[in-house]
């Protein structure tokens, strides 16, 4: 398909926002640019069918079931669109809280983010919360500075960070680039033993980043003993909520004693991924962190007014323009508003429910390395199939030409030929039925019709797409 | 339960073949001591419910009165199209483009994303990742640090304090020396921003226009960092850029910007957009997502991810950057924003901005006691030093429904009675009238 700037048009007009042009007598000749943008030029229409043909060469949930692992890629309703196209939201200028008087003109979205932080907290079992860290990431991020300003404000001398060897790779990533060591401490059966922390754990560790369930969907079960072991060199645990949606209502990560936690709120609290974010990474924190949290903090003064408070002195600082990534978070807000207790509480039994039902299902025809009740995700292997010569790949590939998006096959990285399952709890079994039974239909072409799967997808405006190549010729914008 | 549509004998049927007796004996291995010591939310509610509670809420916020306020955020007009198309659900509830046969609707978009950017910016690549305009700017330097393999950067007082607060608090457990060069009456110190060059310098930091609105040239800068083997960065303005000499022109190697203002509302600080473009040396030092184009097995053109191997996913804690996936929807908001007005659309929409705001401080200064502090040329913004505390405006113009702009006093000592001015095509000349009225009669 031509990309927008081949089907331009020279002179052909799109819209402008209102008539009328001013020279271009307020500036100097010589800070002005020479020539043509190379931005296209195209009517109204071009463009919407441009854009309109585009997103028909996509996957996404309200087209595609999406069990893509660590993801959480369920239904995102449509009524907290609404909520965040409200113009009382849209419209409002972020330095406008900032302002003397100015506060008032914006209470309503104020409250928005202390409710947020309130429920959050309610359901974390955290002290406190920071809407600001725009990501997953993010969170990651400012969560391994917060551990770093505790550490230094209590004289502690600490370089070493210990992440999982099945933990995402934002959190090694998040660790270095905060400017500590990383230190990999391998799974014993799936999960974290305390032998294993135990040859690693020294005083130099500031902390340790967990995700739990783990991104082979197992639940950390040594929770207790490994919390007990890091408060004994006055380390810190990290909490990744990556798989967060496992477990509301089921367990409190504040409550286990995990001392930080982001949220990724666009999974857990469906606010849709829009092909790659924005996101919301919140951060919760044990009441010992409270006074690191970035600055502003949102408050209520007694005569339920809100307002922006600056005043903590230990705060990290920025890490954020303003706070966070409003539109998101509000529709996180409405969703939790809409579900309440209860329905949260549901919707992790359901995500739960769904996975073992097709962890046991699919067994017979896949390997299950770790072959145990699951929490929301669990992990099958295609090694068998990949020594007849169809990988894990293969398999991604051949149910794309069915209809479904793929799991997750490129981690964790410690199971060979992943396929990483996650349904959620809005796919009804009708559709989980039809995944599975695809998938044994693909298994079952490996011995009759392997290039079936290896040639595949057939279905989609393009075959396999070299990856080297693009690599090699590095081909990153339109030629002018 | 919303959204969960499972019903009770399904639920059964599948606790049969999963061979436990109930949904429960799933979380076994949560044991009693990990359980939840509280869980007290309230009940949910109904989707009319939610929204009415919304409703009234958004009525809690004034949105009628007059806004001059910008210091980098701006109220840019946004075509209808943008949202309409950017909504589609093939877009907006897609993830990231890791099955690329089945996401080339989001490669392409990002992959025509990265092509517009960097023909605003006259940059030769982008990638399509970053959280907004501050973090950009603070990935620029990380880049910068990791290729000179130096620790000494040297920032310009006159780039936007919020970026500037955001810089400290990202490196603040990191080995990097800040040489901050202070603004003079506004301007740009470009002799004082030379002179701290040295064979020391990893980075140079500079925004145009600059925090105070006044626009440069910054070409024979960024040729003494060269000469020094620095890295110059630069943070500007995309919808002046279509106007404006562009970084790439002046001999910038990374060039950053807030997108907001490409088709993203304001929305209380976010979702925003940062964008990131370089030069040739340093795409491998670039952090996120990238696309290029290929071909498949047919000969097709294609878009994927590329150039992964500097990303968390895969080099973990050697990546360039943890940044995984994001921004991409207000990516694409960007684009469909820049194609909808088109070449011509965008740079009207530059030209009124920067007419209304010449008008405006033509407007202002004939006020006894109002003067200009912005110097020489400048572009839809401009700050104005007044015969008082411009806090103590703020507070009485916004009484009557006028936000007058942002006092300088907030990041700068010494200009307390400091404010900066914003306009855009949203500006009406009205608006601007009312808005000089106004303020003669504050200072009166």
């Amino acid at each position: 398909m031509k990309t927008i700037y081949e089907t331009s048009v020279a002179g052909r007009e799109g819209c402008w926002p209102c008539e009328g042009m001013a020279e271009e007598a307020y500036i100097p000749k010589e800070l002005l640019r020479d020539g043509d943008i190379g931005l296209p030029s195209a009517s109204e229409l071009d463009v919407v069918r441009h854009f309109t043909r585009l997103s028909q060469r996509n996957y996404g949930v309200d087209g595609n079931f999406y069990p893509l692992g660590s993801c959480t890629m369920k239904y995102n309703p449509k009524f907290t669109e609404v909520v965040a196209a409200m113009p009382g939201f849209t419209r409002l200028h972020p330095v406008l809280p900032q302002l003397q008087g100015a506060g008032g003109l914006c209470q309503g979205a104020l409250e928005v983010m202390f409710e947020t932080e309130n429920l959050l907290s309610e359901i974390t079992g955290m002290a406190a919360y920071t809407l600001h860290p725009m990501a997953g990431a993010h969170g990651e991020l400012t969560g391994v500075m917060l551990m770093a300003a505790y550490h230094k404000d209590r004289g502690n001398k600490k370089t070493k960070i210990i992440v999982p060897d099945s933990a995402h790779g934002t959190n090694p990533a998040s660790a270095a680039i905060a400017g500590y060591d990383v230190i990999t401490v391998e799974s014993v059966d799936g999960i974290v033993s305390p032998d294993a922390l135990a040859e690693v754990l020294d005083d130099d560790v500031a902390g340790m980043m967990m995700t739990c369930p783990n991104t082979l969907g197992l639940f950390e079960r040594n929770l207790p003993t490994i919390v007990k072991m890091l408060r004994k060199v006055d380390a810190l645990l990290y909490y990744d909520g990556a798989n967060l949606n496992a477990i509301m209502g089921k367990m409190r990560v504040g409550d286990v004693g995990f001392d930080i936690v982001h949220w990724n709120l666009h999974k857990t609290m469906a606010t849709p991924h829009g092909g790659g974010g924005p996101g919301s990474g919140p951060v919760g924190v044990s009441e010992k962190l409270v006074p690191f949290l970035p600055i502003s903090r949102v408050a209520k003064q007694e005569d339920g007014r809100f307002f922006l408070d600056y005043n903590y002195p230990k705060s990290i600082g920025y890490v954020a323009p303003f706070y966070g990534n409003f539109g998101v978070y509000l529709k996180a807000y409405a969703y939790m508003l809409r579900l309440g207790g209860l329905g949260l509480t549901r919707a992790s039994e359901n995500a739960v429910l769904a996975a073992n039902y097709m962890r046991k299902r699919l067994s017979t025809h896949f390997e299950i390395p770790f072959n145990r009740i699951c929490m929301h995700e669990f992990v099958a292997s295609a090694s068998a199939q990949a020594k007849k010569g169809v990988r894990a790949l293969d398999f991604a590939k051949g149910l794309l030409d069915k209809g479904h998006h793929a799991p997750t096959i490129y981690f964790p990285l410690i199971v060979p030929e992943a396929l990483m399952i996650e349904p959620t709890e809005t796919e009804n079994k009708e559709t989980l039925d039809q995944f599975i039974d695809d998938l044994i239909e693909l298994a079952e072409l490996v011995d009759t019709n392997p290039a079936a799967l290896t040639s595949a997808p057939v279905t989609l405006p393009v075959t396999r797409l070299d990856e080297t190549k693009a690599a090699r010729s590095m081909e990153l914008t339109d030629d002018l | 339960m919303p959204y969960v549509p499972h019903t009770e004998d399904e639920v059964r049927e599948m606790l049969a073949v999963i061979g436990v007796d109930s949904v429960e004996d799933l979380f076994a291995e949560i044991t009693e001591d990990m359980r939840p010591q509280s869980f007290d939310l309230p009940e949910g509610l109904s989707e009319m419910e939610v929204l009415s509670k919304l409703e009234a809420m958004a009525a809690k916020n004034t949105i009628n009165s007059v806004s001059f306020l910008g210091a980098g955020f701006y109220d840019h007009y946004i075509p209808a199209a943008v949202d309409a198309l950017t909504m589609r659900g093939e877009f907006y509830t897609a993830y990231t483009p890791y099955q690329p046969e089945a996401s080339q609707g989001t490669l392409q978009a990002i992959f025509e994303y990265q092509t517009g950017v960097t023909r605003l910016l006259g940059m030769e690549y982008a990638n399509a990742s970053v959280y907004d305009g501050g973090t950009a700017l603070y990935e620029a330097l990380m880049m910068a640090v990791r290729k000179t393999k130096r620790r000494k950067v040297i920032v310009s007082e006159a780039l936007n304090p919020i970026y500037r607060v955001m810089l400290d608090s990202y490196t603040s457990n990191l080995d990097i020396e800040f040489v901050t060069v202070p603004h003079k009456d506004g301007l740009t110190d470009i002799p004082g921003l030379k002179a701290a060059l040295d064979t020391d310098t990893a980075a140079l930091l500079v925004q145009n226009p600059n925090f105070f609105g006044s626009i440069n040239d910054f070409t024979e800068l960024f040729a003494a960092a060269k000469a020094v083997k620095a890295v110059s960065i630069i943070s500007s303005y995309p919808v002046l850029q279509t106007l404006l000499k562009t970084p790439g022109a002046m001999g910038a190697d990374i060039a950053v910007a807030e997108g907001q203002s490409l088709g993203l509302p304001l929305s209380f600080g976010g979702p925003y957009l940062g964008i990131m473009t370089c030069n040739k040396e340093m795409i491998r030092q670039m952090p996120g997502r990238i696309v290029g184009r290929t071909e498949d097995s047919e000969g097709r053109t294609g878009y994927v991810l590329t150039l992964q191997a500097r990303e968390q996913h895969i080099r973990r804690q050697k990546a360039t950057s943890n940044i995984c996936s994001n921004q991409s929807l207000c990516a694409l908001r960007a684009l469909v924003h820049m194609c909808a007005l088109g070449e011509l659309g965008l740079k009207r929409a530059a030209r009124i901005s920067v007419e209304r705001a010449h008008i405006c401080a033509e407007r202002l200064t004939a006020i006894p006691g109002v003067k200009m502090l912005t110097k020489g040329a400048f572009g839809n913004e401009f700050a104005v030093i007044l015969p008082v505390n411009a806090y103590e405006v703020i507070a009485k113009l916004t009484e009557r429904g006028f936000v007058p702009g942002f006092p300088l006093g907030r990041y700068f000592d010494g200009l307390e009675n400091g404010l900066l001015v914003a306009c855009t095509e949203k500006t009406s000349e009205e608006q601007i009238g009312i808005f000089a009225e106004m303020l003669r009669g504050a200072l009166k």
